[in-house]
């Protein structure tokens, strides 16, 4: 196996593995400081930060260095390679660098946005000299308030990584940012009309390692250590982008991409980063109700949960064979086993159905050529099915029915009248359900909606329960290549909504908590399909399902 | 971790003399200082509330808020204040300066709404300490009424009116700063930074007069 030493201390990596010097040293737990590379972009080492000192072990033992500093970015290693970060040339250098770098930075970090996760400040912490010896009057660029609908910039903070214009050239394809003129008088920029609108141009504003790019809609809202987060995935569609969700005082402020190579990458699509404004619309429903004629007669969890779970025991009794369940893709794993379980125990003649599977155009591949096709390589898409976890409810409907039903029949049966009593799980904020199939649902003698948004469906329910979003519960998704992820309770529902697990467990009447990871377990020996989950926790990237699993879901 | 024992150095008394001995010495001592303080009487209890107190420079009373030349709020919302603040009492929304607005082309950012609750306040004067645009100070005003608790909770306006209140009364002089924004907006004149971590000493600018200037 090859070996690179890093400061006196060798690592192993794969032979036919090709590292530059920041990867070969982040192995062995050192970080060399860098700002324009990024392992996503291709290489400049135009920000001289990585500058590292090397050397060759030669076979015979000794070690010749190389009189000049390298860019760590831009050095791949081999066997034998020597690399030394911490001497006083390499320090000597940093220091320089980054005096260079914030020559003309504003000392704005009070009111700039990104303070608190700064390149600037934590290398100049760490690395730099804590001053700045120029005297001359600073060299101030104009703002540009237009980049983009979403994104702003601030031209004298910029320090030219390019890591903005890489991203809109390599990964997105669309190249709207630019440098413009050169020297000390370089700027990034837009061509005139035609601003970096694409569906990945917010992922510029967290490439930016200042507070050069920032994103309009989190601008001035918060300072962000005091953000809380919580590690999630993207619902928005079945990519499942691994994702942080920033809170503060159960407000959502904004959803951050998670570095994944199992999953999506390091990126995030617009649709997703700005998609979830509905956690706080004033639609959300927030207490649940019990209605008799229309009229509202409870909105007390302790009188309408029995309420429900009597007149689902009743409908089984009068009609037990026409009692419907539906869940909805936006269930998580947990909970479409909770109430699958649920339905079949009070009624083992229940029909169980997915819910509608909004499926919008094509996938959107990226990176895209000047045409708008997409190139031959493709490294972000965005996929057309908006649903986050089809696979997951599939495979558990599949194993406790042998068959999955689709929405549209249990529509139709219901116009037939074979269905009587429904229980919907929904949490699509799309809305789920059309006017016109609401009214199919008039005929039914029970209607049980549980859900997070007002809909055509709830007006009619004779019991609503009011759910939780995607950040306010904890659970499983799986994403399109069978990929098990967990979402986390990041903040608190509006009012007395509840997480989805929790009423389902309560209804049930099942012992102890909402619990995932134990939950989890349980679903593991009851799915096959789903056996990966086994693990309880599935840790920071996920857990891949296995072979066995996929094929057997796949012929749903 | 227990002590060193080499560390500990013991002192030992020093012996008394004969006249030590008898205390008369400080006897006398005492008793002229009791005559001292009978025939140069100077009362020291202040007579509050019939007379008002005379506060030390340094007091800390209620917050101000304080106003540039153009009578803007200096304030940048940058929440180091509600940051520091150990008893979370500061609460700060900022926005966007206005962009076309002539008189705000050299700010970002500003208060929409900045609210202390005074009664949750401490006095302990970090938010003063953390304000790096010396917006907000603390003025000698102690005596604090409300009848609501709502009435406690002081807004901007509130906050911005005391300023007005005690900017001549000569207790509170404005610090520093009078009339510029100070570091974090004034993009105009940057002062030259002290440093604000150690200096190596073969650094070339450790052997300049002001750490931090070349000559």
């Amino acid at each position: 196996m090859p070996t690179v030493i890093v400061n006196n201390k060798p690592v192993e990596i794969g032979a036919s593995e090709r590292l530059n010097c920041i990867q070969a040293a982040e192995r062995a737990g050192v970080e060399i400081p860098h700002y324009c590379y990024h392992h996503d972009l291709s290489v400049v080492a135009s920000c001289r930060m990585c500058l590292v000192e090397m050397g060759d072990k030669k076979p015979d033992g000794t070690i010749a260095m190389q009189p000049k500093l390298f860019p760590g970015c831009q050095t791949p290693v081999k066997d034998g390679t020597v690399i030394v970060s911490d001497s006083e040339k390499v320090k000597a250098a940093q220091k320089a660098t980054l005096e260079y770098l914030l020559l003309n930075h504003p000392l704005d970090c009070p009111v700039c946005d990104q303070a608190g996760e700064c390149g600037l400040q934590d290398y100049s912490y760490e690395y730099g000299r804590g001053y700045s010896r120029l005297q001359e009057p600073k060299n101030i660029k104009p703002d540009k308030d237009y980049i983009g609908d979403q994104i702003t910039l601030f031209t004298d903070r910029c320090i030219m990584c390019t890591r903005c214009v890489r991203f809109t050239r390599e990964i997105s394809g669309t190249a709207e940012l630019q440098v413009v003129s050169r020297g000390t008088h370089e700027e990034i920029d837009i061509f005139p009309g035609d601003p970096c609108n694409n569906k990945l141009a917010g992922n510029v504003v967290d490439l930016c390692p200042v507070g050069a790019l920032c994103s309009k809609d989190f601008l001035y809202e918060q300072r962000v250590w005091w953000l809380n987060s919580k590690n999630s995935v993207c619902p928005g569609c079945s990519t499942g982008c691994s994702i942080r969700v920033d809170q503060n005082k159960d407000v959502l402020y904004r959803l951050k991409p998670r570095e994944n190579p199992l999953a999506q990458g390091s990126f995030m699509c617009d649709e997703g980063r700005f998609g979830w404004k509905y956690i706080h619309s004033d639609s959300r429903l927030k207490l649940p109700e019990q209605r008799t004629n229309g009229q509202t007669t409870s909105r007390d969890w302790d009188i309408v949960l029995p309420a429900v779970r009597n007149a689902l025991k009743d409908a089984v009794v009068r009609t037990p064979k026409k009692f419907a369940v539906v869940i909805s893709p936006w269930a998580t794993v947990e909970e479409a086993y909770l109430l699958a379980t649920y339905a079949r125990k009070i009624a083992p003649a229940a029909k169980l159905a997915i819910g509608p599977v909004r499926v919008v155009g094509e996938d959107d591949l990226y990176p895209k050529d000047v045409h708008g096709k997409p190139a031959a390589q493709t490294k972000f898409t965005i996929r057309a099915e908006k649903c986050p976890n089809r696979l997951g409810v599939e495979a558990v409907i599949q194993q406790v029915q042998g068959s999955v039903i689709p929405f549209s029949d249990i529509l139709s049966q219901v116009t037939r009248g074979d269905v009587e009593a429904l229980f919907v799980l929904g949490g699509d904020p799309e809305g789920w359900i059309s006017d016109t199939d609401a009214a199919k649902l008039d005929k039914l003698k029970l209607l049980v909606v549980q859900d997070l948004l007002a809909s055509a469906a709830s007006s009619k329910a004779h019991y609503l329960l009011a759910g939780a979003a995607f950040a306010e519960k904890d659970g499983t998704f799986i994403n399109h290549n069978g990929l098990a992820q967990a979402i986390h309770r990041g903040l608190r529902g509006p009012e007395e909504a509840r997480p989805d697990g929790r009423i389902l467990m309560e209804l049930a009447e099942r012992h102890g908590m909402f619990h995932a990871a134990t939950l989890r377990k349980e679903i593991a020996k009851a799915v096959p399909a789903l056996a990966a989950l086994a693990v309880g926790e599935l840790g920071e990237f996920g857990v891949k399902l296995d072979s066995a699993g996929k094929t057997e879901m796949q012929t749903v | 971790m227990p002590i060193n024992a080499k560390d500990v150095d013991w002192v030992e008394e020093p012996p008394m003399n004969f006249w030590e001995a008898t205390f008369l010495p400080a006897v006398v001592d005492g008793l002229r200082a009791t005559g001292h303080h009978v025939t140069h009487f100077k009362p020291v209890t202040q007579m509050y509330p019939e007379v008002a107190s005379d506060l030390p420079k340094h007091y800390r009373g209620v917050h101000r808020l304080n106003r540039d030349d153009a009578g803007r709020v200096k304030c940048v919302a940058c929440m180091m204040c509600a940051t520091a603040c150990p008893a979370r009492c500061i609460d700060i929304v900022a926005q966007e300066a206005p962009k076309d607005d002539p008189n705000w082309v050299d700010r970002d950012k500003f208060p929409k709404s900045f609210v202390i609750d005074e009664l949750k306040c401490i006095y302990c004067g970090m938010c003063e300490e953390a304000c790096p645009v010396d917006a907000i100070e603390m003025t000698h005003i102690y005596d604090l009424t409300g009848m609501t608790r709502q009435e406690m909770l002081f807004d901007k306006e509130k906050l911005l009116s005391v300023f007005d209140q005690t900017k001549d009364c000569g207790l509170d002089p404005v610090r520093t700063h009078k009339g510029k924004l100070g570091p974090a907006s004034d993009f105009e004149q940057l002062p030259t930074l002290g440093p604000a971590t150690q200096v190596r000493s073969d650094d070339r600018s450790a052997k300049s007069a002001t750490p931090g200037v070349i000559k």
